[in-house]
C-alpha cells in the first residue's frame, strides 16, 4: 500500500512541479500577486508530496517489504536497521528520489523565506522546471516503487561497502550541495530574464550559494574520510571519475562564492558570476550524468541502463543548453559602471577565479578525455592520479601564493607591497617551516615541504591579517576580542575558511606524501614498528556480525616500551553479496594516524598486515570542517538577516523547511 | 564581435553534448586489443589436470580459430558455455580454451559436467599467459586468422546474437582469406 | 524490469567473480632487495588495474592486479629497466594500462590544456583588469 501511495504522491508532485515551472509561461504578470501566490503554494505542495513519496519509500525499506523491487535489490532482512534506512538512498532509484526531495526542500525553503518578488517568483518557477524534469526521470526510468511478483523471501542485501555510517550520511550532504546549486542556477536564469543582476541579486543568491558550498564541502570530506578508513588502502583521494564528479562543482562553486562578493560589493563581474552559477549547477548535472549513465565505467564495472543516460543527457541539454542560450541572448545586456584598480580585493578575487576555473577545467578534461578519445579514435586510454597531480597541483600552489595577500587587500584599491609587508610574520613562519620540512624530508621530494610552506603562508597570513584588524598587538585582549566579534561575518567566515584550507593542505601533504608504510606477515606476538610506535599482534578472533562474519585482529600499541592502547582492525565477509570489506584500525592523533589493516592468512607465515603512519591525516577532516564552518559564518552576513518574512499561512511550509538550509 | 563571445559557452556545450551523446552509444565493454593484427603471443601451456593434451601457440597453425579464456570460478562463463558448445558442434569452428587461474581439477570437472567445446585446452594457473593476451576478465574470446594473427577480441560472454552479428561474419571472412591465400 | 535486474546481476557477477579478496600488496610478493622493491612499488603505481575503476595495481585487491605485480617484480629481478617493464605491459594492454598517459599525438591536447586554459583565462582577466584600471583612473580624474 505504501508503495502505491508513494507512487501516487510522486505523480502528483510531477504535475505540481509542471505547473510551478510553466505558470509564468501561461501568461499573466509576474508582479501580480495571484501568480506569485500560486507558484509559492505549488512549490510548497510539491515539497510536501515529494516528502510523502520519500517517507513511503523509507517505510517499505524499514519494514523490509520484499514485494518492492527496490527493497529486494538493496536490502536483506538481517541488515541492521540504520542501514535499512540509509539503504533508501544507497541505490540509484532511491538516491534520485532523495535528489528530488532536496530540490523540493530548497524550493520550499526559498518560498517561505524573504518577501515575494518578481525575482523570487521566477526563481521558484525555474526550480519547478528542474524539479519536473527530475521527477519525470524518476517516474519513467528509475521508479523506486515498482513491485516484484512474486515477492521473494529475502533480499539481495545492500553493497556492504555502503553499510557504514560515513557512507550512510555522505550522499545526503553531497546532494544538499549539488542540488543547492540549483537555486543559484535558478537565480542566475531569473536574473538573466529580468536583466537585473545587481547587489540585491547577489545578496539574495549568496546565502544559498554558501549553503550549497558548505554542504558540498562536508559531503566531499565525508566521502574522502570514508574511502580512507573503509577501503583499507591508506589513501583518501584517488581522482576517480566519481570523486571528480563531486569535485568539479565544488571548484566552480568556490569560484562562485568569491565572485558573488564582487557583485555584491561593486556590481562588477556580473556576466562572469552568472556564468559561474550556470556552470556550478551544470557540473552537478554532468556529475550525475557521469555516474548514472555509465559512459565512463570500466569494462567490468556496473550495469547501467542506457535510457537513463539518454534521459539525463536530455535534462542536461535542456538545463545547461537552455540557460547558456539565454545567457548568449541576455548577458550582453547586463551592464556595469563599476570601476576598480587591478590591485584590489576585486582583482584578487578575479585571480582566484582564474586559478579555480583553470583547475576545474583541468579536472574536467582529465576526467572526460578517455571518452573523447574513445569517441574520436576508438582507442582506450586511462587518465589517472599521476596526470591530475601533475596538472592540478601547480595551479593550487600558485593560488596559495596569492591567497593571503589577496584576501588582505583593500576593496577597490589596494596596496600590494604594504599588504605583504603587514603579513611578514606569516611569511617568516612559512619560510622557516618550509625549510625545516624540506630538511626533514631530504633527500625525498621537497614538493611537500613547498606545499606545507605555502599552507603556512596562506593560513598564517589569514591569522595575521585578522590579528591586525582587531588590533591584537596594540590593544588590550578584551577590546580586541570585542572587535573580533564585531567583524563583518563575511570577513570572519572567509578567514576561518582560508585557515581551514591551509589545514587541509597540511593534512594532504602529510597523509599523501610523508606517509610511511610497512607490509609484512605477522604471527600472534609479532611486533610491527612504524611512526615511532610498536604494534604487537595480540590475537585474531573470528566473530559473527548481524549479516557478516569478521576476522578481528587486536593489536596492543606501545611507544618506547610503554603500553598505550589497543587497536583493532577487521576484515568482514558479507555472504549474501559474497563481498569482503576492511575496517581499518586507526588511532587518530594530531601528529598523525596509526593505521592498521588485516589481510589474508598464510598458513606458514601468519597474517598479512599492512601498517601506515599517515602524518597529520586528521588535519584534512578538521580543515574541511573549518572551511564548512567559515562558509556557514559567511552565510549569516548582515543584510539578509534583517529581511525575514513573517510566518506564513501554509501548513506545508513547516514540514518542508529544512533546518539550516535557509541560513 | 562582443556578442560572439557570449555564444562561446553555448558552442562549447553543444560540442560537449555531442560527445556525451556519442559516448552513450559506445559499448563500454568494447576494449580494443593491443594485439590486433599482431602474431599470437608465444605460450606452451600444460594440460589441465585430468586431460592429456595441452595447448601451445603452434597448435593452431594455418587455422582460423577461437581462443576462449574461461574458468570454473567464472559465472558468466556458465552463461556463455552452451553458446560455445553450439558453435563448436554446428559451425565446425576450432575453439581452443585457456583455463585461467583455476584450481587443479576444477576445470576438468566443470567441463565434464557441461560438455567440452574445446579442441585444445591449456592450463594457465599463474595467469601469465592471460597477461600476454591482455586479458581484463573472463570470459574473453580472441579470433585468430590462418596466419596465426589476432584479428578480434571480444570481452564478455558471447551470446547467440553477438555470435551471429559480429563473430560469425568475421570467422567466415577470415576463412575465405585463408582459402584465397596461396 | 526483470531484464534490468538480470543484466544488473550479470554485470555484478562478471565483475565480482574474479575478486577473491586479498590485501593490495601482499608480503609474500615483495622482493627482499629494498631497492628493487621500491622500484616495483613505483612502477606499480603507474599501472592501471585493468579490471578496476581507476585504481593502480599497487592499491588493488583484484587477482589480475596481483598477477601484474608479480610480473613486474619478475622482470625487475631479471634485470629489466622500468621503461622496459612498462613497455612490456603497454604492448599487451595498450595505453589503457598507463595511469599517466604518454605524451603523444592523441594526448597532446590533454597535456597542453591546463597551460592553454590558464593562459586564456589569465589573458581575459588581464584584459578586463586593464580596462578596469583605465576606467577607474578616468573616473578618478572626473571626480578631481
Amino acid at each position: 500500500m505504501a508503495a502505491e501511495i508513494g507512487q501516487l504522491a510522486l505523480i502528483l508532485a510531477f504535475l505540481t512541479a509542471l505547473f510551478q515551472g510553466a505558470a509564468p509561461l501561461l501568461g499573466g504578470q509576474f508582479s501580480t500577486s495571484p501568480l506569485q501566490a500560486s507558484i509559492r503554494v505549488a512549490t510548497l505542495v510539491q515539497g510536501g508530496l515529494i516528502l510523502i513519496a520519500f517517507l513511503c519509500l523509507t517505510y517499505v525499506h524499514a519494514i523490509s517489504d520484499f514485494s518492492v523491487v527496490n527493497v529486494v535489490e538493496n536490502s536483506h532482512s538481517a541488515k541492521p536497521f540504520a542501514y535499512k534506512l540509509s539503504g533508501v538512498w544507497g541505490n540509484h532509484e532511491g538516491s534520485m528520489l532523495l535528489w528530488a526531495l532536496i530540490l523540493a526542500l530548497y524550493g520550499a525553503a526559498l518560498a517561505v523565506s524573504d518577501r515575494a518578488s518578481t525575482l523570487k517568483t521566477l526563481t521558484l518557477s525555474v526550480q519547478g522546471m528542474i524539479a519536473s524534469a527530475f521527477i519525470a526521470f524518476i517516474l519513467f526510468t528509475s521508479n523506486p516503487f515498482a513491485r516484484s511478483f512474486p515477492a521473494p523471501a529475502d533480499g539481495m542485501d545492500l553493497n556492504p561497502l555502503l553499510q557504514d555510517p560515513g557512507l550512510a550520511i555522505h550522499p545526503p550532504f553531497l546532494y544538499l550541495g549539488y542540488v543547492g546549486f540549483s537555486l543559484t542556477f535558478a537565480y542566475a536564469v531569473a536574473g538573466l530574464i529580468t536583466g537585473k543582476v545587481d547587489a540585491a541579486w547577489a545578496r539574495a543568491v549568496r546565502p544559498w550559494a554558501l549553503a550549497a558550498w558548505v554542504f558540498l564541502t562536508i559531503g566531499i570530506a565525508l566521502g574522502s574520510w570514508w574511502a580512507y578508513y573503509e577501503l583499507g588502502w591508506g589513501g583518501f583521494w584517488a581522482w576517480d571519475p566519481v570523486e571528480n564528479a563531486s569535485f568539479m562543482p565544488w571548484l566552480a562553486g568556490t569560484a562562485l562564492i568569491h565572485s558573488l562578493r564582487v557583485v555584491e560589493k561593486r556590481e562588477a563581474l556580473k556576466v562572469w558570476t552568472v556564468l559561474l552559477a550556470i556552470l556550478a549547477f551544470s557540473l552537478s548535472l554532468v556529475g550525475t550524468f557521469l555516474v548514472r549513465s555509465g559512459v565512463l565505467t570500466s569494462v567490468h564495472a556496473f550495469a547501467v541502463d542506457p535510457t537513463r543516460g539518454v534521459f539525463i543527457l536530455a535534462i542536461l541539454a535542456a538545463v545547461t543548453g537552455g540557460s547558456l542560450l539565454l545567457f548568449a541572448l541576455r548577458a550582453p545586456l547586463l551592464q556595469s559602471h563599476a570601476t576598480f584598480q587591478p590591485v584590489s580585493r576585486e582583482g584578487a578575487i578575479l585571480l582566484n577565479n582564474v586559478f579555480l576555473v583553470t583547475a576545474c577545467a583541468t579536472v574536467f578534461i582529465g576526467t572526460f578525455y578517455p571518452l573523447f578519445i574513445d569517441v574520436l579514435t576508438g582507442t582506450r586510454i586511462s587518465v589517472g592520479a599521476p596526470y591530475f597531480n601533475a596538472s592540478f597541483l601547480p595551479f593550487m600552489a600558485l593560488m596559495l601564493v596569492f591567497l593571503a595577500p589577496g584576501a588582505a587587500l583593500a576593496w577597490k584599491k589596494g596596496r600590494l607591497k604594504a599588504t605583504i609587508g603587514r603579513l611578514w610574520p606569516a611569511l617568516a613562519a612559512a619560510g622557516a617551516i618550509g625549510v625545516i620540512a624540506a630538511w626533514l624530508s631530504w633527500p625525498g621530494p621537497i614538493a611537500a615541504a613547498l606545499g606545507a610552506g605555502l599552507a603556512i603562508w596562506a593560513g598564517g597570513g589569514a591569522i595575521v591579517d585578522l590579528l591586525i584588524r582587531i588590533k591584537a598587538f596594540s590593544s588590550p585582549p578584551g577590546a580586541a576580542f570585542i572587535r573580533a566579534a564585531n567583524l563583518p561575518r563575511a570577513y570572519l567566515g572567509m578567514t576561518i575558511a582560508h585557515l581551514g584550507l591551509a589545514v587541509v593542505i597540511i593534512g594532504v601533504m602529510g597523509a599523501g606524501v610523508w606517509r610511511t608504510e610497512i607490509v609484512r606477515f605477522m604471527a600472534e606476538g609479532d611486533v610491527i614498528s612504524i611512526g615511532g610506535f610498536d604494534a604487537r599482534l595480540e590475537r585474531v578472533i573470528v566473530e559473527a556480525g548481524p549479516n557478516y562474519t569478521a576476522e578481528r585482529a587486536v593489536f596492543s600499541v606501545e611507544r618506547e616500551g610503554a603500553a598505550l592502547r589497543d587497536l583493532t582492525t577487521e576484515r568482514r565477509f558479507y555472504p549474501v553479496r559474497g563481498m569482503q570489506t576492511t575496517e581499518a584500525g586507526i588511532w587518530t592523533m594530531a601528529r598523525g594516524d596509526l593505521y592498521l589493516t588485516l589481510g589474508e592468512k598464510s598458513e606458514a607465515a601468519g597474517w598479512a598486515v599492512r601498517a601506515f603512519f599517515n602524518p597529520f591525516a586528521v588535519w584534512m577532516w578538521i580543515g574541511a570542517g573549518l572551511m564548512a564552518l567559515g562558509g556557514g559564518v559567511a552565510a549569516t552576513d548582515a543584510p539578509r538577516r534583517l529581511m525575514r518574512r513573517a510566518p506564513t499561512i501554509d501548513p506545508g511550509a513547516a514540514i518542508a523547511a529544512p533546518q539550516g538550509a535557509s541560513t | 564581435m562582443k556578442r560572439i563571445l557570449f555564444l562561446v559557452p553555448l558552442a562549447l556545450f553543444v560540442v560537449l553534448g555531442i560527445y556525451f551523446a556519442v559516448g552513450l552509444t559506445r559499448d563500454p565493454s568494447h576494449m580494443p586489443s593491443a594485439l590486433i593484427d599482431k602474431p599470437l603471443p608465444e605460450f606452451d601451456l600444460a594440460a589441465i589436470e585430468g586431460e592429456t593434451r595441452g595447448f601451445a601457440t603452434s597448435d593452431l597453425d594455418g587455422e582460423v580459430a577461437l581462443i576462449n579464456f574461461f574458468g570454473s570460478w567464472c559465472i558468466s562463463c556458465i552463461i556463455e558455455h552452451p553458446v560455445l558448445m553450439d558453435i563448436a558442434a554446428r559451425e565446425g569452428v576450432v575453439i581452443a580454451g585457456i583455463d585461467w587461474k583455476d584450481k587443479p581439477g576444477a576445470g576438468k570437472s566443470w567441463l565434464d559436467q557441461r560438455g567440452n567445446p574445446y579442441v585444445f585446452i591449456g592450463d594457465d594457473p599463474s595467469g601469465r599467459t592471460a597477461i600476454d593476451f591482455g586479458i581484463t576478465g573472463a570470459p574473453e574470446t580472441f579470433i585468430i586468422d590462418h596466419k596465426g594473427r589476432v584479428r578480434y577480441r571480444y570481452a564478455g560472454p558471447i551470446t547467440p546474437q553477438i555470435w551471429q552479428r559480429d563473430l560469425k561474419p568475421l570467422v567466415e571472412k577470415l576463412r575465405k582469406e585463408g582459402d584465397d591465400a596461396p | 524490469m526483470l531484464r534490468s535486474i538480470i543484466s544488473a546481476a550479470l554485470a555484478l557477477i562478471f565483475a565480482v567473480a574474479s575478486v577473491e579478496p586479498t590485501l593490495a600488496v601482499e608480503p609474500d610478493e615483495m622482493l627482499d632487495n629494498p631497492v628493487l622493491e621500491a622500484r616495483a612499488r613505483e612502477i606499480s603505481r603507474q599501472l592501471r588495474c585493468v579490471v578496476c575503476q581507476s585504481q593502480n595495481i599497487d592499491d588493488s585487491n583484484a587477482p589480475l592486479a596481483k598477477d601484474m605485480r608479480l610480473l613486474v617484480r619478475e622482470r625487475l629481478v631479471a634485470g629489466d629497466s622500468d621503461e622496459a617493464i612498462i613497455a612490456y605491459l603497454v604492448a599487451r594492454y595498450g595505453d589503457y594500462v598507463l595511469l599517466k598517459p604518454p605524451v603523444q599525438t592523441n594526448t597532446a591536447f590533454l597535456w597542453a590544456a591546463p597551460a592553454l586554459i590558464f593562459t586564456f583565462a589569465a589573458g581575459m582577466a588581464g584584459l578586463y583588469l586593464s580596462r578596469m584600471r583605465r576606467a577607474d583612473n578616468a573616473a578618478a580624474d572626473e571626480r578631481r
